[in-house]
């Protein structure tokens, strides 16, 4: 059997699995956005507090992923749980590092004409200082984005979702008949949805970035 | 929005959101009292702004002028509260505002800065109706605000009302910076060095708008700037501040030019006072002269007999508006055989009774025949300055100028030794 004729015959399962492969990754990232931003927001105008939001998450990065998932099967168990921490906090450095530099980056002198508008403290962070930092935080949300796409696939270790079953499956059972199909379908599969991923992307910046910041 | 309150009145003006507010209507300046005033910086000895009392009057165009890192933008900072003093109180119109809610505060005193400080995210329009969203008005009252604000900066409203700042030039992102400062018609107006960052021939046209919006709108301005020439030409009054805001000479423009208080002032001020006094004035304030006209339709005899007639030695011939022609003297009739098509020089040069004593000085110099003829609103002559004319009325100024600092002076020392001995 070809590969062609592996994909058409297995296109249902295929499709299952990338269809829950895109939804882990994106509820993921739903969640590392919210929490990157958040700690972002809380920990940008102290230089310590930022520096040390930047320099945990970098150190999560570290962390092997098969290794960060083996460490948390003890704790939480197979399943989907490990899967969602995991990569929830794979993506929130480039998030949360983004967000930082583009807090920061925003011009003193448009913070201070806000404040000299009589904006409150909130009013500044939603109406000047996000809204400006945004073009940065949404590279950030593609870059970790790529990331997860290929972390995703170890979850299949912990009996997660996703393409990555097919490609451990396919790498146990090396020479056996469709052992090479299956590791090359789970693979073409992340890469077409990191590129759908990616297209959906550059649409919502076009949608999101007003026309007076945008490059 | 969490900060808009969301039961306003039609008006928004309810006495709780625009507080130290006149009645209805356009609102024109406020008073400012500032007394004694400190602030010292977390970290450091020395205050920044040392024990500052200032008193600036309602609807008055007040300029802090002096060398940078003088603390001048710290002070102004703090009549907002930008920079919370660390001793002294602020009054506007006699209301305590050192512990009232900046936030409210602000919003109820117009702020513009360097550069504009526009947001570049968002369009004009978007950043005119910043202060008016805020205090709740309603949609119809912001948009009609905003063409009514583009249009009292001289920008035309459909044109400019969606575009984004960087598609504007550093002159009209400044005038939508005045407008937006101005937007829900605050009293007071701070601004820190507004037209810093343009050119010095768009600063000067802004310089102009300045002054005709200032002359509609009455507000009280205070203007932070380290340009003394914008100081004199923009300034009721001009408080110069050296090292920790000090106050070095608070005054009109005029005493400070001729009697400058120290070293330090004279310093300031610079070289060439008397020129610069020469800004001050316009020409309709002084003696101007008069010369021998003729119009095209007067015979030649009579034109001759005026040249005869001794004074002067020229005749100004006028157009049938009356309006300066040709200079015409003795030998050119003559010389032209008698025909007044081709006699004389034309008048290439005229000013008008609003320009100042500078522009007439600069006609005269480089007039070869040392006068310039004096042209009323539709151009017709009213008169000739020459180098005599300008002379004396600087002269006369200057005098006047001097008595006037010295009484000053001493109603001052009187002052001073009254309170010393009560």
């Amino acid at each position: 059997m070809n590969f062609w004729e592996y994909v058409s015959n297995r296109y249902a399962q295929l499709l299952a699995d990338s269809y829950q492969h895109a939804s882990a990754v994106f509820q993921c990232m739903v969640a590392a956005t919210v929490i990157g931003v958040l700690v972002g927001v809380v920990t940008y105008r102290t230089e310590w507090a930022g520096n040390l939001a930047t320099s945990t998450t970098s150190a999560i990065l570290t962390v092997p992923s098969l290794a960060l998932i083996g460490l948390l099967i003890p704790i939480v168990g197979l399943g989907v749980t490990p899967t969602v921490i995991a990569l929830t906090l794979y993506g929130l450095l480039p998030i949360v590092r983004n967000c930082i530099v583009g807090l920061r980056g925003v011009d003193p002198a448009l913070v201070d004409a806000a404040k000299g508008l009589g904006m409150s403290r909130v009013g500044r962070l939603l109406r000047v200082e996000l809204p400006l930092a945004w073009p940065p935080i949404l590279t950030g949300i593609r870059v970790a984005t790529q990331m997860l796409m290929g972390i995703a696939a170890i979850a299949a270790f912990a009996s997660g979702p996703g393409l990555g079953n097919l490609i451990f499956r396919g790498v146990a059972s090396l020479g056996s008949a469709n052992a090479l199909n299956q590791v090359l379908a789970g693979t073409l599969g992340i890469v077409v949805l990191a590129l759908l991923f990616d297209a959906a992307y550059v649409l919502i910046g076009r949608l999101t970035i007003p026309r007076g910041i945008r490059a | 929005m969490p900060d808009t309150p969301s039961t306003t009145t039609e008006s928004g003006d309810s006495a709780q959101e625009q507080p130290f507010r006149g009645g209805d209507g356009r609102t024109t300046g406020a008073t400012i009292r500032l007394e004694s005033l400190s602030k010292t910086y977390p970290g450091s000895t020395e205050p920044a702004v040392d024990n500052v009392s200032l008193e600036i009057e309602a609807g008055e165009t007040v300029i802090f002028v002096g060398p940078s890192g003088g603390g001048k933008t710290t002070l102004l900072k703090m009549i907002n509260r930008l920079i919370e003093p660390t001793s002294g109180r602020i009054k506007i119109n006699g209301e305590d505002v050192t512990d009232m809610d900046a936030v409210k505060l602000r919003r109820n005193v117009g702020y513009a800065i360097q550069q504009s400080g526009l947001f570049p995210h968002m369009t004009v329009a978007q950043n005119i109706a910043t202060v008016p969203k805020m205090l709740g008005w309603k949609k119809a009252r912001i948009k009609a605000r905003v063409e009514e604000m583009l249009d009292l900066v001289g920008l035309e409203p459909a044109e400019f009302q969606q575009r984004y700042p960087r598609q504007l030039s550093g002159g009209q992102q400044q005038r939508v910076g005045v407008a937006r400062a101005l937007a829900a018609d605050p009293p007071v107006l701070l601004m820190d060095e507004p037209f810093g960052a343009v050119d010095p021939i768009t600063r000067d046209h802004l310089q102009d708008e300045l002054i005709r919006l200032q002359h509609e709108l009455r507000k009280t301005i205070v203007f932070v700037t380290h340009d003394f020439d914008e100081a004199i030409k923009i300034g009721d009054r001009i408080v110069v501040l050296r090292e920790q805001s000090h106050i070095a000479q608070f005054d009109t423009p005029e005493a400070i030019l001729t009697n400058p208080a120290d070293d330090f002032v004279s310093g300031f001020v610079g070289a060439g006072a008397a020129l610069k006094r020469l800004n001050l004035t316009r020409v309709r304030d002084v003696n101007v002269g008069e010369v021998p006209v003729a119009t095209f339709d007067q015979p030649l005899r009579s034109i001759f007999s005026l040249l005869d007639s001794g004074q002067g030695n020229e005749v100004l011939l006028l157009d049938k508006h009356r309006r300066p022609y040709k200079w015409l003297r003795r030998g050119d009739l003559m010389r032209a055989k008698g025909s007044l098509a081709r006699a004389g020089t034309p008048v290439n040069d005229t000013v008008t009774r609003d320009a100042t004593l500078r522009d007439a000085l600069e006609a005269v110099l480089t007039d070869n025949a040392g006068r310039v003829a004096v042209t009323g609103r539709r151009g017709e002559y009213t008169g000739v300055v020459d180098m005599t004319t300008l002379m004396n009325s600087v002269h006369e100024l200057l005098d006047e100028d001097r008595m006037e600092a010295i009484e000053h002076q001493h109603q001052l020392e009187e002052q001073a030794a009254e309170e010393g001995s009560s």
